[in-house]
């Protein structure tokens, strides 16, 4: 334990992050995110979702600092009288568990659809790539709105929302593991006529075996770099399909159906239901891009491009 | 009586973040008209610097520190840009070393001679084109007008470099710098380019100044020869006497290294040992004493001068001199 | 030429029939062409006698190939909600959208070039950098966001330009196939903030490629060859130096213009765009499934032919491409 550590604290990425500002202030932001939604119901003032909390008296409070604020609700509250700030750490729960698990879904398919293509080659390998690349040809958030309309069409709109979370998952992975997969089988394609993998072969070692102990870790970096950037192009589709009403409910708000909830207040002049959780979004996305767009550049695999 | 062109102790730098670093320190070197001047080296020696900083088109971030460059007697190393204009392309002339990269992709023959004309003269578009088919012909295009409507990657490598000469001969200049002309074609074309090349340095009686690392195509077409070593010349004289009897050590060592006649079957051709200093650490004393075989204490802490031997030689080696 | 511009058509058509299976499937499933023609106030009995005559209880296979050949004729299905056909209603949305996304287009390209080309010569000035941060932040702000900041900045507290609907629409062709905004300056007004908005998803993509293609075939020895030919500088920026830069940037313009329709759904929801966009989140409220599969169907075709048109003039504009598909 104690000899990685120290590994790790003599490698370059480790030295790269130290000198890097940016690189640190994101990280030290995201922590907070994280932890932030990981301890949601400890740390924000109200549940939101406890409906003994709400009183419709209590709705649209401006923020404390604002004419008619009060202290009892830091942010003000929402059109349904919720405390914004408790709503708004929920929601960055919701939105985080959503960016993770939607991430891993897409890695998942993705480094499969990719490992076996690149490997196995041949009849498999054009066919995969076909559907990879006539979904590639179309934009994540079409693909994602598409299919989360059908689900709804299919399901009614009551069921859709109380399985919205999982739904969400699969919505979104189903939308964007592409990504993965050409850049998983770009990644496999260099890699398996080396020597290593020759010599793996030799002593008898089944594919599956080579594929998963061999190959696949040397696609890491590549993963680790698409992975930090995807979680954020995952929660802005998360958003945007809240937003649209394609994805989670009012009564269990993500960040998107929170701004979606109050745009229709901003007319009115109550611009804290909408601006606070845009600017709580916007900040999120932001530090995992920065920290993305620093992975790549320490790590510097070779991508594809688009 | 002035030299077309007089290049006197010419130091360029680069500017880095550590600090500047010399690329050329003291190279002098002149060039009348008709002269054609082989300037000899290995990559890194600092060669195709110089031929920038003529034209002064270093890329950044290099610079000119010190020395004057003198064309038709004006210094043009301190120029401004517009001014420099008038003399880059259109009185200097340069062809690249790769014809592949140097020809825009996009745009036809005919566009990119006729551009450079227009850069340079009050001309007609009908009468460049009469130019350039005319500049064609020198340089034995044939059916030059079908040609000027055609793109680069329509052509063979030879031939790229042909169309590279007749641009550069447009504006029928004083003096052509050629940086590698040849490096990246195959043998047989690269003699005849380089045939092309004297003949019409002597037809149009333009000034050559020819970059290269290869002693024999420098013996076969110039009259002169600098050699450079790691941003300085090391040597310099006639081109005969140069090739017949080196001074320096390490132009022995560059003409012995050359596949000559008197090698047997199965012998080695002869090299120098070790490796050119980087910019970053030139040996102190003379820069060539770690590979050199005759060297003595002095090398390692005295820098030789460039010093006249008397028979028209100019040698940089304290042993020697 | 010829077999390449054959090459990708085929391929387009092949995907075109990939996404008309999908959608048939899709409707196969969920929809009910029965509902969509009589409503549902239909007797069991009556209802199986018109599935019968319909042919819905055909194989799969057949049913797909009749779907596409109504699909090849023009013939999507009904609009349950709007009582004709849905290709109709489509069509009679779809001018709302291509002014939003020409508008927008519009705006890409003249913002954005100007500040590629400037950032790559001068990327060390105040500006450029401030240029580079600002769209590091752009990509990271969700559209509608934009939207509804942009709103609430002009609309709601400067009073300054209208934050929904079209405005005044005059008829181009007097036939009411084309209601533009184009052409009347309250429909320009209108246009603004949701152009805006779009663009904005795109602008920061397109400032860095440009910028970072550019500064790439400004390190070339063609572009430093063209300085050795004591061309002007301008010249060799704006002609030589661009049109190379110019070849990789219409390529992803393509694409992203496909993107941009994407992204209309929700630049229309937010300004009550009377768009394909706005009709489709309808569609998918009101369960209208012969709709949402056109409209699948229908933008699936747009994307797939600029596509392919823009495969097809980068093939004619870049010269090895063309020697190569000969």
């Amino acid at each position: 334990m104690k000899r990685s550590i120290k590994r790790f604290k003599d490698s370059y990425l480790f030295y790269s992050f130290k000198n890097d500002k940016t690189a640190m202030a994101s990280f030290f932001l995201l922590a907070c995110f994280i932890i932030l939604s990981i301890t949601a119901p400890l740390v924000s003032p109200y549940n939101p979702y406890d409906a003994k909390n709400t009183d419709i008296m209590n709705s649209e409070i401006p923020p404390m600092w604002l004419d008619g604020g009060s202290s009892t609700f830091i942010l003000g509250t929402d059109n349904m009288g919720r405390d914004l700030l408790s709503t708004m750490i929920y929601g960055l729960r919701i939105s985080v568990i959503i960016g993770i698990c939607a991430v891993a879904l897409q890695a998942f398919i993705g480094i499969m659809m990719g490992l076996t293509a690149g490997y196995v080659g041949g009849k498999v390998d054009t066919v995969l790539m076909r559907i990879a690349d006539i979904q590639f040809s179309f934009p994540y958030l079409m693909v994602a709105i598409f299919i989360s309309a059908i689900f709804q069409v299919m399901f009614g709109v009551g069921s859709f929302e109380k399985l919205a979370v999982p739904l969400l998952v699969i919505i979104i992975g189903l939308s964007e593991w592409p990504v993965y997969a050409r850049t998983i089988r770009a990644a496999v394609m260099g890699e398996k006529n080396k020597e290593y993998v020759e010599a793996a072969r030799v002593i008898g070692l089944s594919r599956p075996v080579i594929m998963f102990r061999h190959i696949l870790p040397n696609t890491l970096t590549s993963v680790m770099v698409i992975s930090t950037i995807q979680v954020a192009n995952v929660v802005m589709s998360e958003a945007a399909l809240s937003f649209l009403g394609l994805g989670m409910p009012v009564t269990m708000p993500s960040l998107g159906s929170l701004i979606r909830e109050g745009f229709e207040y901003i007319f009115s002049g109550s611009w804290w239901i909408t601006i606070f959780p845009g600017i709580f979004l916007i900040l999120f996305v932001l530090v995992v891009n920065l920290l993305g767009d620093w992975l790549r550049d320490v790590l510097n695999p070779k991508l594809y491009k688009g | 009586m002035s030299h077309l062109l007089e290049v006197k102790d010419l130091e360029v730098k680069f500017a880095l973040r550590s600090g500047d670093l010399t690329a050329i320190n003291g190279v002098s070197f002149t060039l009348d008209k008709g002269e054609k001047l082989g300037l000899v080296g290995e990559s890194g020696a600092g060669k195709s610097v110089t031929g920038f900083a003529i034209i002064n088109l270093l890329s950044k971030p290099g610079f000119i520190s010190g020395g004057k460059i003198l064309f038709n007697g004006e210094d043009i190393s301190s120029m401004n840009d517009s001014k420099m204009r008038n003399i880059r392309g259109d009185r200097i002339s340069m062809i690249f070393q790769d014809p592949m990269m140097t020809l825009n992709p996009v745009f036809t023959i005919g566009t990119q001679m006729i551009e450079t004309l227009k850069a340079h003269r009050q001309i007609s578009k009908a009468h460049a084109k009469e130019i350039a088919l005319e500049k064609l012909k020198k340089v034995y295009i044939p059916s030059p007008e079908k040609r000027l409507s055609q793109y680069s990657h329509e052509f063979s490598g030879g031939m790229r470099q042909r169309i590279i000469i007749a641009i550069s001969l447009l504006t029928d200049p004083a003096i052509i710098i050629a940086d590698e002309p040849t490096t990246a074609l195959d043998v047989t074309i690269q003699a005849e380019i380089m045939d092309l090349l004297r003949e019409l340095c002597d037809s149009e009686q333009m000034g050559l100044i020819l970059i290269t690392h290869d002693l024999a195509v420098v013996s076969e077409v110039t009259e002169k020869i600098a050699v450079m070593y790691a941003g300085r010349i090391i040597e310099s004289g006639a081109t005969n006497d140069i090739v017949n009897d080196p001074r320096h050590p390490y132009t022995a060592g560059l003409i012995r290294a050359l596949p000559g006649g008197v090698l047997k079957p199965g012998e080695k051709l002869h090299q120098i040992p070790g490796m050119m200093p980087t910019l970053t650490d030139i040996p102190l004393g003379c820069a060539f004493n770690p590979r050199c075989l005759i060297k003595n204490g002095i090398c390692e802490s005295e820098l030789p001068e460039l010093l006249d031997n008397g028979h028209k030689r100019m040698i940089a080696c304290h042993m020697r001199n | 030429m010829f077999a390449f511009i054959i090459r990708r058509i085929a391929q387009a058509i092949f995907v075109m029939l990939v996404i008309s299976l999908i959608g048939f499937a899709i409707k196969n499933k969920i929809g009910d062409p029965v509902r969509d023609m009589v409503g549902e106030r239909v007797t069991p009995q009556e209802r199986a006698k018109i599935r019968q005559k319909l042919g819905l209880n055909d194989p799969f296979i057949t049913q797909y190939i009749r779907f596409v050949d109504h699909a090849v004729h023009g013939d999507l299905g009904l609009s349950f909600f709007y009582k004709k056909p849905a290709l109709d209603v489509i069509v009679e949305k779809a001018p709302a959208t291509m002014e939003m996304v020409i508008g927008a287009g519009l705006l890409i390209i003249l913002i954005s070039l100007p500040l590629g080309i400037y950032t790559s010569l001068k990327p060390r000035t105040f500006f450029s950098r401030f240029v580079m941060g600002f769209s590091t932040l752009g990509v990271s702000v969700p559209v509608f966001l934009t939207a509804i900041m942009l709103i609430y900045i002009f609309g709601v507290q400067l009073h300054w330009l209208p934050s929904y609907g079209r405005g005044k629409t005059v008829d181009v062709f007097g036939n009411g196939w084309w209601m533009s905004g184009f052409f009347t300056a309250d429909g320009l007004k209108h246009l603004i903030l949701p152009c805006i908005s779009l663009a904005s998803i795109e602008l920061p993509l397109f400032i860095r490629l440009i910028r970072s293609e550019m500064m790439e075939v400004l390190e070339t020895d063609y572009i430093k060859y063209a300085w050795a030919k004591g061309l002007s500088p301008m010249r060799i920026w704006l002609v030589h130096a661009f049109k190379n830069t110019l070849l990789p940037v219409i390529t992803v313009f393509g694409v992203q213009i496909g993107i941009m329709f994407a992204f209309t759904i929700l630049t229309e929801t937010v300004f009550q765009w009377q768009g394909m966009g706005y009709m489709f989140l309808e569609a998918v409220e009101r369960s209208d499934t012969s709709l949402l599969i056109a409209y699948l169907v229908v933008v699936g075709s747009v994307f797939v032919i600029v596509n392919t048109v823009v495969d097809i003039i980068y093939g004619f504009i870049n010269p090895t491409i063309r020697i190569a598909g000969r």
